[in-house]
């Protein structure tokens, strides 16, 4: 387990950005909502500090096998730190947020 | 021709996909239902890995068709070097194009659930794989991990139920494999629920302190199949599966000979000894010479250039070289030629299923004419009596198919000939039983031959003699004062002989008593006839005299007979005219 290189907790650094990608099926209803869902979620918490990169995996099948991708829509939190797996198409933002740190990298 | 090719439409045979797995092709009746799952369930460690591996390499190896392992627990590494033991070179394999191995790796820990999601990840995953070789067979081992991973299981239900239609689509024959439920259920997640064409459940079950693996196919729709539990092995040429059951009675027959190694043995055996490829019977109790009779047969067949293959299961091979030339059967420069090999193991060391898999095993190997195991009867501690039956009869048919003379051992731990041969005498053409019998102060071998299928045998009580050159076979020494064996015998002989010598003098001085008797009987008859001559001369003298007087006497007479019949004329004379 890599060692997490980010701010202590209650250290009010904000993060710079959210590099995310996104693995759909080509644009599914699913796949589309869990879009909508994100960008939204991203913008009202991170203020669209954001890049998300969306990948094909039915273009990409090997891009599936390399990330470990079985459910879909899957989303990956590569930075900050740690690294995530969010799965669903982001209806409950609750757990979206969790699952992106975004608490631990906004507030104090 | 019509009509023929109208039946077959209307009796569709469901295709199977041969898994060339020793086996089990058997006892599926051709193999896993073509384009169709199978589940595969067992506890942990039962084999389902290592049996569905083998179904791919099988099936990339003899038939030509790639095939797709997903392997939800272990990477592609750990598979290579787990079946590498079993001689499945899968690197190579996978650097063929013929097998593509997708480990699948959900990590609960890192993943959020955060809404609605389908397992189209995984679809894509194997569609590619499917396509990227052309796979035709398809395993995922163990699916069920997706219950750990992710924690709607409503989703992951109506998942799997999807795609085991879409393999079904996609025409792919596929291994599902799921560990062992509980009470109510085959698997742990009720997989049989989307699997329900072909079911086997594998199980590795301990008894006696040997594990033994069993597979018994649960459910094959379609197909006629056979429901009973069936050992199976996994060793280093991979699985295979042996249909206890699936006994035969069609093996070919010879009329050829085997000789025995012992001439009097063969003269008892019809003059000509055991029948090639038949299955020989030795019992008998401790010490009663059954492995110097299997040794002699050895010998003899050595001589003639016939391979032979020696299972020991009580001695080692230097025990049994040593023992046997201690009786006069020097073994050694065979196993020099390579026309003997011994096979010694203790029996304890596997499972009764490892053991007969050894011996057909070594048999492929080794082609021999002529195999022993000695003895049969180390087998008894492997099992229930029932396995240990089936499996000596498995051995016997084995040898019987592949026309092998089989000599078997069996020590019986009671004289009584229905104790030996673990009830099995039926499998058997030809069985001797040797006795030890004790008087006199010493033990004597014996044998006689209870039965020889095929043959007129003697039915005779030989004993049975181990002499520095070899085992001699004598009869029993049988005179009015009853039956005698070894050293009595030897005395019997001698003072019968003794007897004789007596009672032949006391027939030759009878005889000279006789002759003396005669000539004494001669002496007094000559002796007689002497006084007789005498007597008679005497008298012939008197006679003589007498003759003379009387001739005299009647000289007188007549003279005056004369002179009175000249009267007497006259007066005839007279009187006629």
């Amino acid at each position: 387990m890599n060692k997490v290189t980010g701010p202590k907790y209650g250290n009010a650094k904000q993060a710079e950005e959210w590099k995310l990608r996104l693995f759909v099926t080509d644009w599914a209803p699913r796949c589309i909502v869990a879009y909508r869902n994100l960008t939204r979620i991203c913008q009202e918490n991170i203020e669209n500090r954001c890049n998300i990169e969306v990948v094909d995996i039915l273009e990409r099948p090997e891009a599936a096998r390399e990330q470990q991708i079985v459910a879909v829509p899957t989303l990956l939190k590569l930075s900050p730190e740690p690294r995530r797996v969010l799965v669903g198409d982001f209806s409950n933002t609750e757990r979206v947020l969790k699952g992106l740190d975004v608490g631990r990298w906004t507030k104090g | 021709m019509a009509r023929k090719s109208k039946s077959e439409a209307v009796l569709p045979v469901l295709q199977k996909v041969p898994t060339s797995i020793r086996g089990l092709d058997e006892i599926t009746g051709g193999g896993l239902p073509k384009g169709r799952p199978t589940l595969f369930y067992g506890s942990a460690g039962s084999g389902k890995t290592l049996m569905s591996i083998e179904f791919l390499v099988r099936g990339a190896t003899e038939f030509n068709e790639p095939g797709v392992f997903m392997s939800f627990e272990e990477t592609e590494k750990e598979l290579t070097t787990n079946v590498g033991s079993l001689g499945f070179n899968l690197k190579s394999l996978i650097d063929s194009r013929k097998l593509l191995i997708d480990h699948v790796a959900i990590e609960r820990s890192e993943i959020e659930e955060t809404g609605e999601y389908d397992l189209e990840g995984l679809f894509v995953r194997l569609n590619s794989a499917i396509d990227s070789i052309k796979a035709k067979r398809v395993v995922l081992d163990t699916i069920e991990v997706l219950y750990a991973g992710l924690s709607n299981t409503g989703i992951i239900r109506a998942e799997l139920r999807r795609l085991f239609t879409w393999l079904k689509t996609k025409g792919v024959t596929t291994i599902v494999t799921g560990e062992r439920g509980g009470e109510t259920m085959l698997t742990r997640h009720g997989l049989e629920e989307y699997v329900s064409d072909c079911v086997i459940f594998l199980d590795n079950r301990i008894t006696q302190e040997l594990s033994t693996r069993r597979l018994r196919i649960v459910k094959y729709r379609g197909s006629a199949h056979s429901t009973n539990e069936f050992p199976f092995l996994i060793d280093e040429m991979g699985l295979s599966v042996l249909p206890v059951t699936m006994v035969k009675l069609d093996y070919p027959v010879s009329e050829g000979r085997v000789p025995s190694g012992i001439p009097r043995l063969d003269s008892m055996l019809d003059g000509r000894g055991y029948i090639e490829g038949s299955a020989i019977l030795v019992s008998g109790m401790v010490g009663t010479g059954k492995t110097s009779l299997a040794a002699s047969l050895v010998d003899a067949a050595c001589r003639r250039g016939q391979r032979c293959l020696y299972f020991a299961f009580e001695e080692s091979e230097g025990q049994i070289v040593r023992n046997m030339r201690s009786v006069g059967i020097d073994l050694e420069p065979w196993i020099k030629k390579g026309l003997l090999r011994f096979h010694a193991t203790r029996v304890s060391e596997q499972g009764l299923e490892k053991h007969l898999l050894i011996i057909q095993q070594e048999c492929n190997k080794y082609q021999p004419s002529i195999v022993i195991v000695d003895a049969l009867t180390d087998f008894i501690t492997l099992g229930a009596v029932n396995e240990v039956r089936q499996m000596v009869l498995r051995i016997v048919d084995f040898f019987k198919m592949r026309q092998i003379t089989a000599l078997f051992t069996s020590m019986s731990a009671r004289a009584e000939l229905e104790e030996t041969g673990v009830g099995l005498s039926s499998a058997f053409d030809t069985w001797i039983h040797m006795v030890n019998v004790q008087g006199n102060q010493e033990r004597n071998r014996t044998m006689v031959i209870v039965k020889s299928r095929g043959m007129a045998h003697s039915n005779q009580v030989r004993e049975f003699v181990l002499t520095d050159n070899g085992i001699e076979l004598a009869d029993i020494y049988v005179s009015p004062a009853g039956a005698f064996m070894g050293s009595a015998r030897l005395a019997q002989i001698a003072s019968d002989e003794a007897a004789d010598v007596v009672r032949k003098e006391g027939l030759s001085a009878r005889e000279r008593q006789l002759v003396e008797k005669r000539r004494a009987l001669k002496a007094r008859i000559a002796a007689m006839e002497a006084e007789f001559e005498a007597e008679a001369k005497e008298s012939e003298v008197v006679i003589a005299e007498e003759r003379a007087r009387e001739t005299v006497l009647t000289a007188g007479q007549k003279a005056m007979g004369n002179h009175r019949g000249r009267e007497r004329r006259v007066q005839k004379g007279k009187q006629g005219k």
